[in-house]
């Protein structure tokens, strides 16, 4: 039977390196390379697909939100809390002193020029995703007077910034513009 | 396993030893595509397509599982969705032609596997056993390429899912309740397209399994050859490895190369456009044919119009359109030839 050893030392090059190695190396590569070309859609069809990513920005009619209410808006299919703060709650906000948080930021940096009383965050808290209470009428704020997650007990204050419990960060502000005095642009 | 000469295993790799004592899956291996399993040194090309076949059968599941996380299996939404996958889903639309013409790819090599078997009398003793799990093969991968072409809903899925249910109709007396009871309602709707979709996931599955007992039947015997004279010493055979994954590993190539042509340059060409019309029960197609691959079986079908002492025509049809491929079943039995190579059969060969 054919082996190795019976292969003909004509193909063999002074360096010991046979034909039959060049020819194995070079099959494996090219067939390497067809499988990872291969694998390269069936990884990537899990992505989001194209009709996902066109919903990927959200229109808000902000012109009905009295102060001190807030409304759920969807964007990316998951909740934006869109609040109008009272001067109360700016002023609880801007007392805090920013070094002492968790997530140190200040109100200023978490709202737009000239309309800080329009507090836009993710209804997401940052543990682990659930929706925190707060926003809608009745709901428990927690002992900041902001937004308090059921789950596993975060404490936002009147910023939506981590105040107490396991979460890491401060309700996450999407990015967002005014395009006009009634309608923010998310995403 | 196969001819006694058979190579045992003896692994060097420690790592392997190990693994091999506690279980023997690299043994399996070695026996089943390895150096292990002696293969005759004489087969010709056409011995190529039990491993392009069992290739095809995986690429099929794999494109399949993937397309399954994008289909809905729902009258109202599947046309729809199908929609979405060539044209929202990333590589969507390469992955349902892949899938597609995967089915026809599969075909084209089922048939040439089966008529090698023809040719060469494959199916005669001691290989009955791997043509009969071959004919299940074959009847597996038939209800699932049918029960395939429903999920989009167009019109072709439609009218093809209501023909060939209608075909259990044409059997005396209990014929119009079991179709009522195969499509669940008196015409395909979303009971039949989800049980379709169901049965069209699993059914590779279990086709896979046959594939299996089908590999292990052939492995006892071992190989035949094109003279239909069985190997007698070791220095009629070649190890399987590297002699034969290296004469498959081109034959894949090639087939590679047309499958490739078919799903870049061709996609639709095997298809209806008929089918890319939502399902309408009002309304047949006026060039309702099935799939290239039944071709022979609707000829068959259309072939009986005129009823035949006491049976109509249309379950003459359908008897007969049956009986074409069960009769496969008891084939190593009626062919008592004691040549098995077609090349020695003058007269044999000039029919097939």
């Amino acid at each position: 039977m054919a082996t190795e050893a019976s292969i003909d030392p004509a193909h063999v090059s002074g360096d010991g390196v046979r034909r039959r190695d060049f020819i194995n190396i070079a099959a494996v590569s090219v067939g390497g390379v067809g499988v990872l070309a291969a694998l390269y859609p069936l990884v990537s069809q899990m992505a989001p697909s194209a009709d996902v990513l066109a919903e990927s920005s959200t229109e808000i009619d902000i012109s009905q939100i009295a102060e001190g209410q807030a409304i759920k808006a969807i964007w990316r299919k998951q909740p934006v809390f869109v609040r109008n703060l009272t001067a109360a709650e700016i002023a609880a906000a801007e007392k805090v002193n920013v070094s002492t948080l968790r997530d140190p930021q200040t109100l200023a940096e978490r709202t737009t020029a000239g309309k800080k009383n329009w507090l836009i965050t993710m209804g997401v808290c940052t543990h682990l995703g659930c929706v925190p209470l707060g926003a809608s009428e009745g709901e428990v704020k927690g002992e900041f007077g902001g937004y308090f997650c059921p789950c596993h007990g975060s404490v936002y204050d009147t910023a939506a910034r981590i105040r107490k419990g396991p979460a890491p960060k401060n309700l996450q502000v999407p990015e967002h513009k005014f395009t006009s005095d009634t309608v923010v642009t998310i995403g | 396993m196969s001819f006694p000469w058979a190579q045992e295993y003896k692994p060097v790799n420690p790592l392997m030893r190990y693994l091999d004592e506690r279980l023997p899956l690299p043994r399996f291996v070695f026996n089943a595509v390895g150096a292990g399993y002696p293969v005759p040194r004489n087969l010709n090309y056409m011995w190529n397509f039990g491993v392009l076949a069992g290739f095809a059968l995986v690429m099929q599941i794999v494109t399949g599982v993937v397309l399954a996380m994008h289909y809905a299996a729902n009258a109202g939404v599947a046309f729809d969705s199908v929609e979405h996958i060539m044209r929202d889903v990333n590589w969507g639309w390469m992955l349902r032609y892949g899938h597609a013409n995967g089915a026809s790819m599969f075909f084209i090599v089922i048939y040439t596997h089966i008529f090698r078997g023809f040719f060469y009398s494959s199916y005669k003793a001691p290989r009955e056993m791997i043509w009969l799990l071959g004919v299940v093969i074959f009847l597996l991968v038939m209800a699932t390429a049918f029960m395939g072409y429903v999920l989009p809903w167009g019109q072709m899925s439609f009218w093809g899912a209501k023909v060939i249910t209608g075909l259990f109709s044409a059997i005396p007396i209990v014929g119009e309740p079991l179709q009522q009871w195969l499509l669940g309602g008196f015409a395909p709707d979303n009971a039949a397209l989800n049980r379709f979709f169901s049965l069209h996931f699993l059914l590779p599955f279990v086709t896979l399994g046959v594939i299996i007992l089908h590999i292990w039947a052939l492995h006892i015997p071992g190989s035949s050859n094109p003279t239909g004279i069985e190997v007698k010493t070791e220095s009629d055979t070649v190890p399987f490895h590297p002699y034969y994954t290296a004469k498959d590993g081109f034959g894949l190539g090639v087939f590679l190369i047309v499958y490739a042509s078919l799903v870049f340059f061709a996609p639709n060409l095997l298809g209806h456009p008929d089918n890319y019309i939502p399902a309408n029960p009002m309304s047949t197609p006026a060039h309702i044919v099935p799939e290239w691959y039944f071709w022979p079986f609707y000829a068959i079908l259309r072939a009986f119009t005129y009823d035949f002492l006491f049976i109509p025509a249309k379950l003459m049809g359908v008897l007969a359109m049956f009986s074409a491929i069960l009769v496969w079943f008891f084939l190593p039995w009626l062919d008592n030839g004691p040549v098995r190579s077609g090349h020695y059969r003058p007269l044999f060969r000039k029919f097939f």
